[in-house]
């Protein structure tokens, strides 16, 4: 069997060099073409009315007098009379029109009859008593769920276990499954067992509290305890290009669907039940992204709505992209979290227990638990967590989810913790590494080489004890752990008789580097220069390939594209053996050449070789997972240190970062660039949520105050510092195989920043965004105990 | 108060859009709707007033003439992107507040999203697409490119155009003058210290 494994160092001609991203030059010319940017023959534009109410009941929906207005091509209603919205800016109904201003003018001309019903917007701590232990699902329930895609492992768990609470016949379930539900749950849906419940379910739901040791006995016995609040506010993902898509019918049978997506290959499966046509018939595309986040995994109703309006009008093209107000107020949000913690250490620093009541929401699907203790795995523990189901809008994935709202909430208990010890916090995190399981000695690495490029030890005072001129100086530091592993990916490598060579797979790279990585792969792997191949990708002509989620693409596509380019290497080898009078398993492709490893100067170049395979090209597939062709290429599990250095202006309570390192492991890199560049921008990014980020409902409309990229504030240029990167190659970290970036290095921003301005004023800022109110009062408080 | 009792039903249409008033109070010395093109006395001042319904329009983009008939409304971006297909400048907050869509309109870098197509006549505009110099990038582009300075890429046109509409005008600007001059422009990726580095080896080449 062909050897697949990684080359090691001595044998690597590319990969973890620093390469240069293949498609910057298509960008920087502004030629890269992304979804918002394709332009469809007689192309119609579509706009959507949506409900201006967080939750209402739709009465009537009039559509007379825009089905005559000139220059409207479709008109499709979303939700029917009788349904109830859910959140402001619900889809209702949609036009497609000529141009754009006659489909802005068209929407205003569909009238619709709401009846206001009470809203909820807050995710404010859970009154005493308000929370309610888990119950059936409501019909509205399982529709929430279904939008939210609640994963099916999850739904069909709680369905099991909690029942419902309304009949669900054939065609509501078909409804269901036209919004996506898999079969599965419907089964889950019509096995689940019925419950009589009156009146609304709470919007306080308790999970179940879990308690682990003895947190009784170890608070008692502790030497210090300490108790806080912390938390992050709710958070949009605010992605440039905006969700949506350009769907066109080229005949009755087969759509075309343009759209920006992270997930190309799994979006023809969403679209085909709710418009009745095979997978197969729907053809997905997209060259490029500006941006996803977590987001941008679902057809989304207006991709359906855009197919559908598209069908009306005889098959145009239909364009369907968010405005910015409803990309902020509909298209994701990170839901929040908060929690009431207290811990406990022995005098020496060791961590013994700790307690803690927490919450926030998700939206109208409520959310679950950050988990929490982060990456500290405390002996002695008792958690409550309540859910907050409310009428903000759906929550999504956001880069990382869960994890930088728990480094927020642990890593700020041990701060504290840590200044009530009078401990630099420093050494009570690596007093207490053993109790962080498998990666603590990647920790202690790291620890040392980030306090090392952060000048700790020279800079670091105890709390609120480096303040001159009204400026008060802090540092903090914040440690974070994710999974990886590859997806599953199919890519088909095809050398050409001519020696030109083509790579297939229906990925997507959302600019983390993916084609960078896949060409960077097949060239070190075949020995030719990344210029010599044509990578396609994003389209789904091409081999299935995983959505990227979870750091999982590069894990995917670097595993499928590397076995492809071995098994071609090897049928190459095997059509050359002859002509080189050597055995297959004694050639190499190294420089443009296929040539004997005991004799190098027994060669052919690459054209001469690929001359060889005949009249037909070749072509094999790559799969990952492939236990038939081990080693696993790629791994799961890193860790990651960031540290801060913050100045607080405790006259105004402005916070501005002066400087963040980030030291960050993940196995095998392919490409220094892109991956040194996917720290840099988790900082930046990172910086932007701790200072600046929050989605402001307003209680008595229920609506967004700040849809808009004024009021949403993003980090600027002017906002971001010195940024530090370190990324952990070599022995202990090559070997084991590669592990993706994409959210690592966004978790632990916030709590690092937290940590040092708590360390600058010598008080917790609860929540972020750090925002000067918030900072002020803070400072107040502490004056006034 | 109707609207303040839930159980009572109440109308409600979209309402008008933040982007109906920009193009609304843009036009708004158009008191009398008229036919073509036609001078009236504002404040003194002659003003040209356009539409309703198209009008005939006259850009010149990187160096080409383009006849158009667009309504008053659209927008110089609008206008690039959906009526001449030249997309590099991209559409993002469609109320200058992100830069994404930043074109030289006579040298100067202006959004387009908030220029008038009808405003940007007898004014050349540069895009993104006019500072290739042929086949090859602009010095400016491949330090871009050097520095890994786009992620998803979408911020990066409006980021180069300002860059250099910057640099024409301060050709050595320290990293604090360059924080400063270039925070008109976001980026969600977060490719800033790419852009910084690539904006200093601009300056120490004496761009």
């Amino acid at each position: 069997m062909p050897d697949y494994s990684w080359p090691d160092a001595e044998h690597r001609t590319l990969l973890g060099k620093r390469i240069s991203r293949v498609d910057s030059t298509v960008k920087v010319s502004g030629r890269a073409k992304y979804t918002y940017d394709y332009r469809g023959t007689n192309m119609l534009f579509g706009k959507i009315v949506r409900s201006p109410y967080a939750r209402a009941k739709i009465v009537s929906i009039d559509t007379g007098a825009v089905e005559k207005m000139p220059g409207v091509k479709a008109v499709e209603i979303i939700q029917k009379p009788g349904a109830i919205v859910q959140w402001t800016g619900t889809e209702v109904a949609a036009v497609a029109a000529v141009d754009e201003s006659t489909a802005e003018d068209a929407v205003r001309l569909i009238r619709v009859q709401y009846q206001r019903l009470p809203h909820m917007v807050s995710d404010a701590e859970p009154p005493a008593g308000a929370a309610e232990a888990a119950g059936p699902m409501s019909e509205d329930d399982v529709w929430d769920a279904v939008d939210n895609q609640m994963p099916d492992q999850l739904f069909i768990q709680y369905l099991g276990e909690h029942g419902i609470s309304f009949h669900a016949d054939e065609d509501l379930l078909k409804g269901f499954k036209g919004d996506g539900a898999s079969d599965e749950v419907l089964d889950a849906i019509r096995k689940a067992r019925y419950h009589d419940v009156k009146g609304a379910p709470s919007a306080y739901q308790k999970a179940a509290s879990q308690t682990r040791g003895d947190p009784g006995k170890a608070f008692a016995e502790a030497d210090a305890v300490s108790e806080g609040l912390y938390g992050a506010f709710v958070i949009t993902h605010c992605c440039l290009e905006s969700h949506g898509s350009t769907a066109e019918w080229p005949n009755s049978d087969h759509l075309f669907v343009h759209i920006s997506t992270q997930n190309l290959s799994g979006i023809a499966d969403q679209m085909a039940e709710p418009l009745g046509v095979p997978a197969a018939n729907i053809r997905v595309h997209q060259d490029h992204i500006g941006g996803g986040f977590g987001s941008k995994f679902a057809a989304d109703r207006w991709d359906v709505t855009a197919a559908k309006l598209s069908r009306k009008a005889g098959g145009r093209p239909v364009r369907m992209m968010l405005e910015r107000d409803a990309e902020l107020e509909v298209a994701g949000a990170r839901p929040s979290a908060y929690a009431r913690v207290k811990v406990a250490a022995k005098k020496d620093g060791a961590i013994t227990a700790w307690q803690s009541q927490s919450w926030g929401t998700g939206g109208p699907g409520g959310g679950g638990a950050p988990p929490i203790p982060y990456v500290f795995n405390i002996p002695n523990q008792h958690k409550e967590h309540t859910a907050i189901r409310n009428n903000i809008g759906p929550a999504r994935a956001w880069r990382a989810p869960n994890h930088p709202q728990a480094a927020v909430i642990t890593m700020g208990a041990l701060d504290d913790l840590a200044a009530k010890l009078n401990l630099d916090p420093m050494n009570l995190w690596l007093k207490n590494l053993d109790i962080t399981g498998p990666r603590q000695e990647t920790y202690r690495e790291e620890l040392g080489i980030a306090a090392e490029l952060m000048g700790w030890k020279d800079k670091w005072r105890p709390r609120g004890q480096n303040i001159s001129d009204s400026i008060a100086r802090g540092l903090g530091l914040s440690l974070h752990t994710w999974g990886g592993r590859g997806h599953e990916s199919n890519c088909d490598v095809t050398l050409h008789p001519d020696g030109s060579v083509d790579i297939k797979l229906a990925s997507q790279d959302l600019g983390t580097g993916t084609r960078t990585a896949i060409l960077a792969v097949a060239a070190e792997t075949l020995g030719i220069p990344i210029e010599a191949i044509h990578l396609y990708i994003g389209d789904t002509l091409y081999p299935p390939s995983g959505g990227s989620g979870g750091s999982s693409t590069i894990g995917g596509v670097s595993a499928s594209t590397r076995r492809a380019a071995v098994d071609a290497r090897e049928a190459l080898f095997a059509k050359v053996a002859p002509a080189l009078n050597a055995q297959p398993a004694g050639l190499e492709c190294l420089s443009g050449t296929v040539r004997v490893k005991s004799d190098p100067g027994r060669s052919l170049s690459w054209k001469q070789a690929c001359a060889r395979l005949g009249a037909v090209p070749l072509t094999v597939r790559g799969k990952n997972p492939d236990t038939s062709r081990p080693p696993d290429l790629t791994n799961s599990g890193v860790g990651g240190v960031q540290m801060a250095d913050v100045e607080v202006d405790i006259e105004t309570g402005v916070v501005r970062v002066k400087k963040m390192v980030a030291v960050q492991d993940c196995g095998l890199i392919i490409d220094l660039k892109t991956a040194e560049s996917q720290c840099f921008g988790a900082l930046t990014m990172g910086i932007s949520y701790a200072l600046f980020e929050e989605k402001v409902m307003d209680q008595i409309t229920g609506r967004m105050l700040n849809p808009n990229m004024q009021f949403y504030r993003l980090a600027g240029l002017n906002d971001i510092p010195e940024l530090v990167v370190h990324m952990m190659t070599g022995k202990g970290y090559d070997e084991r195989g590669v592990i993706g970036l994409g959210e690592p290095p966004v978790i632990s921003p916030g709590a690092a920043i937290s940590n040092a301005v708590a360390n600058a004023i010598g008080v917790r800022v609860p929540f972020l965004p750090l925002t000067p109110d918030k900072v002020l009062a803070a400072l107040q408080q502490k004056a006034g105990a | 108060m109707p609207e303040d009792d839930p159980t009572k039903p109440i109308e409600e249409s979209a309402g008008l859009s933040r982007r109906d008033f920009l193009k609304i109070s843009s036009i708004s010395a158009a008191a009398v709707p008229i036919l073509g093109t036609k001078v009236v006395q504002a404040a003194g001042a002659p003003v040209k007033v356009y539409g309703p319904g198209k009008v005939p329009v006259e850009l010149t983009v990187n160096g080409n003439q383009y006849n158009l008939q667009l309504e008053p409304r659209v927008t110089l971006l609008d206008a690039l992107r959906d009526q001449l297909n030249v997309t590099g400048a991209k559409r993002v907050c469609d109320r200058a507040e992100c830069g994404s869509c930043t074109v030289l309109m006579d040298g100067k870098a202006v959004y387009a999203c908030a220029v008038l197509a009808i405003e940007a006549q007898d004014k050349a505009i540069t895009t993104i697409e006019g500072l290739m110099q042929g086949d090859k990038l602009h010095p400016l582009q491949q330090a871009f490119v050097d520095n890994d300075a786009s992620q998803c890429g979408f911020c990066t046109p409006g980021f180069v155009v300002a860059t250099q509409a910057f640099l024409a005008k301060y050709p050595n600007p320290s990293p604090e003058d360059i924080r400063r001059g270039l925070s008109g422009n976001l980026c969600r990726c977060g490719t800033y210290h790419g852009i910084q580095q690539a904006v200093a080896q601009m300056a120490q080449k004496g761009s």
